[in-house]
């Protein structure tokens, strides 16, 4: 290796660390981004309450055959307020999907209340009243929408509120591929 | 009034001391049981906060892990495995230990590997100062000049 060569190692090395210091500073980095172990898994296994069927249960059997969004939810969260009026219209303009509502360690009456009101995008919601199922899909905080394939099979896991740009830049790209 | 104003102060402390820390009230069968659930606890990355334990949160999520991981000490569940229960949900992020594996190896071995090529980085300069010192810097005749002068014979002492 000839000098010149040599002297471009420290210069190497240091655009490494300066890589590194850009990556670390980076505004737009969201450091509460936990990767999702959950993806390309299959569905956790359930059998839990309706939330308007007291004696009805919802098994993880009943979600095959077409594509599902799980979305965790509560009244109790403000961000869910917020993603409910989207919700309410994608599930009008968009039938080919189903989605399934997991009431998330909230007031059964609260949550039969917000839907009756505001309109429900749910075909079904499953009661998870000490948040158990919650855990089994890994839901860090409400809300969490996941999107199930018709095999069964999670294909991805969003984090926070939807909206309408959310929902054209994130959730179509997946759901037209795994359509 | 000052007697008041100290009172006032050692309640603001007592109330900041006492929201800082998770409480629950879970009752193990002996003080043993307990730290094992203290120190797995400790040892589990909330999911929901940066840079916090199931332990030391007060997020929702957190307290939830820890009913958890109770419940399933309770049950007679080894430490591992209830970690396989937590990693399978919340991934590897969910434990303060990372394993080894193709995306953590330079986390591993980064460290090591850098003192190497430190340590073989400073014995070439040191051997190339070395054999300046003796050879490359003076002529024979200086060297002896030197030794005269420091009233050295013989060794270099290099």
């Amino acid at each position: 290796m000839n000098a010149r060569a040599k002297l471009l190692i420290p210069v190497a090395v240091f655009s490494v660390m300066l890589g590194l210091l850009f990556f670390g500073l980076n505004p737009e980095r969201d450091l509460n981004y936990v990767p999702s172990a959950l993806v390309n898994r299959p569905l956790p296994v359930f059998a839990l309450p309706d939330l308007f069927d007291e004696n009805g249960t919802i098994s993880s059997s009943e979600l095959t055959g077409g594509i599902f969004l799980v979305n965790v939810w509560g009244t109790w969260c403000p961000p869910c307020h917020q993603e409910h009026p989207y919700l309410v219209e994608i599930s009008e303009n968009e039938p080919q999907y189903t989605w399934i509502g997991v009431n998330y360690k909230d007031d059964l009456e609260d949550a039969r209340d917000f839907l009756d009101e505001r309109g429900n995008p749910f075909a079904k919601t499953v009661v998870d009243t000490d948040g158990s199922l919650g855990i089994d899909f890994g839901v860090t905080a409400a809300p969490e929408t996941f999107v199930v394939d018709s095999t069964g099979t999670i294909r991805y896991r969003h984090v926070g509120p939807i909206n309408h740009e959310i929902w054209a830049e994130i959730f179509e790209p997946i759901l037209a591929q795994i359509r | 009034m000052k007697l008041s104003l100290a009172y006032k102060l050692l309640l603001l402390w007592l109330m900041a001391s006492a929201c800082s820390a998770a409480i629950e009230d879970h009752e193990f069968a002996s003080p043993e049981q307990a730290q094992r659930y203290q120190q797995f606890t400790n040892e589990l990355r909330c999911p929901q906060c940066l840079n916090a334990s199931v332990a030391g949160s007060d997020a929702p999520i957190a307290a939830d892990l820890r009913q958890e991981v109770y419940e399933q000490m309770q049950a007679g569940r080894t430490d591992e495995e209830i970690m396989a229960f937590m990693k399978e949900r919340y991934g590897d992020f969910i434990s303060y230990r990372p394993p080894l594996n193709s995306a953590t190896w330079f986390l591993w071995f980064g460290p090591a590997a850098l003192l190497l090529v430190g340590f073989f980085v400073l014995r070439r300069m040191l051997r190339s100062m070395r054999s300046f010192n003796t050879e490359a810097g003076l002529s024979a005749e200086e060297q002896q000049k030197l030794q005269r002068l420091t009233g050295n014979n013989g060794d270099t002492g290099a």
